[in-house]
C-alpha cells in the first residue's frame, strides 16, 4: 500500500491551463497517475492534452469522477480553489501553491476541519509521491524506487536530498509526503504518522522538520504514545537566529520557541534518533533496518 | 513585516481604536513644529522596532520648548539596542489612573486567534506570563465566527476588570480584533492600554506585526517599509526578488529550496565554518538569478569563501552550472567558490563547470564535502 496517493487516485487540477500547473500535470501523468481532468473557470469545455477542463469542481468531481484535487493557482486565488474543492466533497487536496496569506489558510483550516471526510495537504507544499503507483506534485520522481520507508518533510528541496541519500544506501518509499513550509499545513506530521503506523508497506518513517512552531515536539509526544514502527528524525535550522524568517513562512524562531535543538531533544526524548545531517539520517536507517 | 509605534497607532486609529493625538518627526526642527501644535506637556517618543525605548531613555516629557528641543535632540540618533533612532513620534501627554494590557496573537499552534487580556499592564508581559500566568486572561477565536461580545465580557470579568469599564474594554478589545482582521495582523498588541481618570480608554503604545503575503492586498501598509532600516545587502536580494538573511560569519551560502538551505548552514557550522547569510534561490536555474544571488552574496565584504548549494530536481544541474558560468562573466567575484551539484544531470553540470576552469572554482558531489572544502577555503587554506 501507500499513504495519500495511489492506484485509486483520480487527479483534477486548478490551474491546469497556466504553464506551470500544464507542465506539472503532464510530468504527474507520464509517470502513470491517472488524471482525469483540470479546472479553471471560463475555460471548461477545452482539453490539455486530452485532459478535459471543466469550469467548477463540481462539474469534475461529477463528470470526471476526481477524488484528489492538486492547486496550482496563483496566491491570491488559491484558499478559494480550496474551498471550492473541499465544498464539491473532493477527498484529498493537494495544495502547492507558496505565499498564501496567513489570514487566508486560517479560515481555510477551520473550514476543512468541519468538512468530514475532506483532507488538505499543503499548502506551500511538493505534493505526495507513492513509487510506482501514482506522483502528485512536483516531486521528482525519478530518485525514488518503491521500498518500505515512509518520508515526511516540510521542505521540498530537503526531501529530495533526504530521499536520495535513502536511495544511496539501496532504500525504496512506500510514499513520500510533503507537508509544506506554511505556519499553517492542512496536514500535520501525527496525521501521517498514524497513516504510516496503519500502513503494511512501511517499515520505517522518517521526518523531516524545520526550525518554527511545535509540530515536531507534538508529533514526538504521539510518536511516544502511538507509534510502533522505528522513526529517524531530521531538523534544519540549527543555525538561524531568532525572529528571522527563513524562506519558508512558517521557519521562524519567535523568542526561545521553535528551536532546531528544542525540537531534536523532544524527539531524542521519545526515543526518536535525530539525524545530524542528511547523510546521518540515512546511515542510522541502515543502521535500524540492515542494509 | 513590523510597524513602529506610530504607524500602528495610525493604524488603530483607522478602525476608531482611541489613541493619544500625535504627530512624526526626522529632525528636531520638525519636533518643535509638533510639539508646538500639539501643545504642552508633550513626549517625545523614540521610533524603533524594539522594546524597552523608556529604560534606554527614548522616551521623555517635554514641558516647554526648551525641553523638546532637549530631547529631541538627544533622542534623535540615539542607539537603542542596536536600533539606530531616525523618527520621533510627538504625543500629547497622558493622565494615567491605570495600565493594562491588550493583544491579539496569531497562534499557529492553536490555529486561531488568540485574545490576551490583563489588568498588569505597563511591565514585560513575558514577565507577568512567567511569574503570575493567572493574571492574564486568554481565549482562542473561532475564524470563521470571529470575536464575539460575550467573549469580550467573558475576557474582562476574568481578568479583573472594574464593573464601570467591562463594556469599554470589551468594545476595546472588539475594534482590536477588527483591526487585526481587516488589516490582516499577524499581531497587535497595545502595552499600556491606559484608563484616564475620566474612565477613557486609550492605546498609549502600539505593537503591530504584519503578515507580508497579503500586503499586495493593502496597498496603503505596503508603503510603510522603510529601507532606511534595512541591511543593505537584505534590501539588495529584496529588490532582485531572493530570499536572503544576513547572518554574522564569513562563508557566503546559497541554495535552491529553504529547507536545503537551512540545512546547508547547519552541516557547514558542523565542519566548524560560520555562514554570512541564508539565501534561497528559488527553483531556477537562469543565469539572472544566479548572478543577482552573486552580486548579494558578494557585496557583502565579509565574504571570504561561498558555497553553492544545489540538488537538482526539476531544475536541471546542467542548466545551473552554464548559468553559473555567465553569472561569473558577469559579476566577477574575487573569493572562491564551491559548487555541489547533486540530482538531475550533475554529471555534465559538473564536467561543464571543470571545462569552464573558473577561477576560484572547486566542485563537489555531497553537501558534507563540499561544507569541508569551504570551511577550509575561508579559513585560507587550499583544497
Amino acid at each position: 500500500m501507500s499513504v495519500l496517493v495511489g492506484t485509486d487516485t483520480r487527479l483534477c487540477v486548478a490551474g491546469i491551463t497556466g504553464s506551470e500547473g500544464r507542465f506539472h500535470t503532464l510530468n504527474n501523468r507520464a509517470y502513470g497517475t491517472n488524471v482525469v481532468s483540470g479546472v479553471t473557470p471560463g475555460k471548461g469545455g477545452q482539453d490539455v492534452e486530452g485532459i478535459p477542463v471543466f469550469n467548477t469542481f463540481h462539474a469534475a468531481a461529477e463528470q470526471s469522477g476526481a477524488n484528489t484535487a492538486m492547486i496550482f493557482v496563483p496566491p491570491p486565488f488559491a484558499a478559494d480553489s480550496i474551498l471550492e474543492a473541499a465544498d464539491a466533497g473532493i477527498e484529498t487536496i493537494i495544495a502547492i501553491t507558496e505565499g498564501i496569506p496567513a489570514h487566508d489558510e486560517l479560515r481555510v483550516y477551520a473550514q476543512i476541519k468541519r468538512t468530514p471526510g475532506v483532507r488538505l495537504i499543503g499548502p506551500n507544499c511538493p505534493g505526495v509521491l507513492s513509487p510506482g503507483k501514482a506522483n502528485v506534485g512536483i516531486i521528482p520522481a525519478s530518485f525514488f524506487k518503491e521500498g518500505n520507508i515512509g518520508v515526511m518533510s516540510r521542505s521540498g528541496t530537503l526531501t529530495y536530498q533526504i530521499g536520495n541519500e535513502l536511495a544511496g544506501q539501496g532504500f525504496g518509499n512506500s510514499s513520500i509526503v510533503g507537508l509544506g513550509g506554511d505556519p499553517i499545513p492542512g496536514t500535520s506530521f501525527i496525521d501521517v504518522l498514524e497513516m504510516f503506523e496503519n500502513d503494511d508497506q512501511t517499515e520505517l518513517i522518517v521526518m523531516s522538520g524545520e526550525i518554527g512552531g511545535d509540530a515536531e515536539e507534538l508529533a514526538a509526544e504521539y510518536i511516544g504514545e502511538n507509534v510502533t514502527k522505528p522513526v529517524v528524525g531530521y531538523i534544519a535550522g540549527f543555525t538561524a537566529p531568532p525572529g528571522k524568517t527563513m524562506g519558508h513562512a512558517g521557519a521562524i524562531v519567535s523568542g526561545s520557541k521553535g528551536t532546531a535543538a528544542a525540537k531534536a531533544e523532544a524527539l531524542e526524548a521519545k526515543g526518536v534518533r535525530v539525524g545530524r545531517t542528511p547523510t546521518q539520517v540515512a546511515q542510522i536507517a541502515v543502521e535500524i533496518l540492515g542494509g | 513585516m513590523d510597524l513602529l509605534e506610530y504607524q500602528g497607532k495610525q493604524l488603530f486609529a483607522r478602525h476608531e481604536i482611541p489613541v493619544p493625538e500625535g504627530i512624526p518627526a526626522r529632525t528636531v526642527d520638525q519636533a518643535l513644529d509638533a510639539a508646538e501644535k500639539i501643545g504642552y506637556p508633550c513626549v517625545v517618543k523614540a521610533q524603533v522596532k524594539i522594546g524597552g525605548r523608556g529604560k534606554a531613555g527614548g522616551v521623555k516629557v517635554a514641558a516647554n520648548a526648551a525641553e523638546a528641543r532637549e530631547h529631541a535632540e538627544a533622542i534623535l540618533g540615539m542607539d537603542i539596542k542596536g536600533f539606530t533612532v531616525h523618527e520621533l513620534w510627538i504625543e500629547e501627554a497622558s493622565e494615567i489612573e491605570a495600565e493594562y494590557y491588550a493583544a491579539i496573537v496569531f497562534d499557529r499552534s492553536a490555529r486561531a486567534a488568540l485574545v490576551m487580556l490583563s489588568t498588569q499592564g505597563g511591565m514585560d508581559i513575558e514577565q507577568v506570563s512567567a511569574e503570575s500566568p493567572e493574571a492574564i486572561a486568554t481565549l482562542h477565536v473561532d475564524p470563521l465566527l470571529g470575536f464575539q461580545p460575550f467573549e469580550a465580557r467573558r475576557l474582562a470579568f476574568e481578568a479583573g476588570i472594574d464593573a464601570d469599564l467591562i463594556r469599554p474594554i470589551g468594545d476595546f478589545l472588539a475594534r482590536l480584533y477588527e483591526t487585526f482582521i481587516a488589516e490582516e495582523a499577524l499581531l497587535v498588541e497595545v502595552n499600556p492600554v491606559i484608563i484616564t481618570p475620566e474612565r477613557k480608554v486609550r492605546a498609549l503604545d502600539s505593537k503591530v506585526t504584519l503578515d507580508p503575503s497579503a500586503l499586495y492586498r493593502h496597498e496603503a501598509n505596503s508603503q510603510l517599509r522603510d529601507p532606511s532600516d534595512e541591511d543593505p545587502q537584505e534590501q539588495m536580494a529584496r529588490d532582485r526578488g531572493l530570499t536572503y538573511v544576513k547572518l554574522d560569519g564569513d562563508i557566503g551560502i546559497l541554495g535552491n529550496g529553504a529547507g536545503l538551505v537551512m540545512s546547508t548552514l547547519d552541516v557547514v557550522a558542523q565542519y566548524g565554518g560560520e555562514p554570512a547569510n541564508f539565501l534561497d534561490a528559488g527553483g531556477g536555474s537562469k543565469a539572472e538569478a544566479i548572478t543577482s544571488a552573486v552580486e548579494v552574496i558578494c557585496s557583502n565584504d565579509k565574504v571570504k569563501a561561498v558555497l553553492f548549494n544545489i540538488f537538482g530536481g526539476i531544475t536541471r544541474c546542467d542548466e545551473v552550472a552554464n548559468g553559473l558560468i555567465e553569472a561569473f562573466a558577469t559579476a566577477a567575484p574575487t573569493v572562491p567558490f564551491v559548487v555541489r551539484l547533486d540530482g538531475t544531470n550533475d554529471v555534465e553540470g559538473r564536467k561543464i563547470l571543470a571545462n569552464a576552469k573558473l577561477p576560484g572554482m572547486h566542485t563537489a558531489a555531497t553537501m558534507n564535502e563540499a561544507a569541508e572544502m569551504v570551511v577550509a577555503l575561508a579559513k585560507g587554506e587550499s583544497v
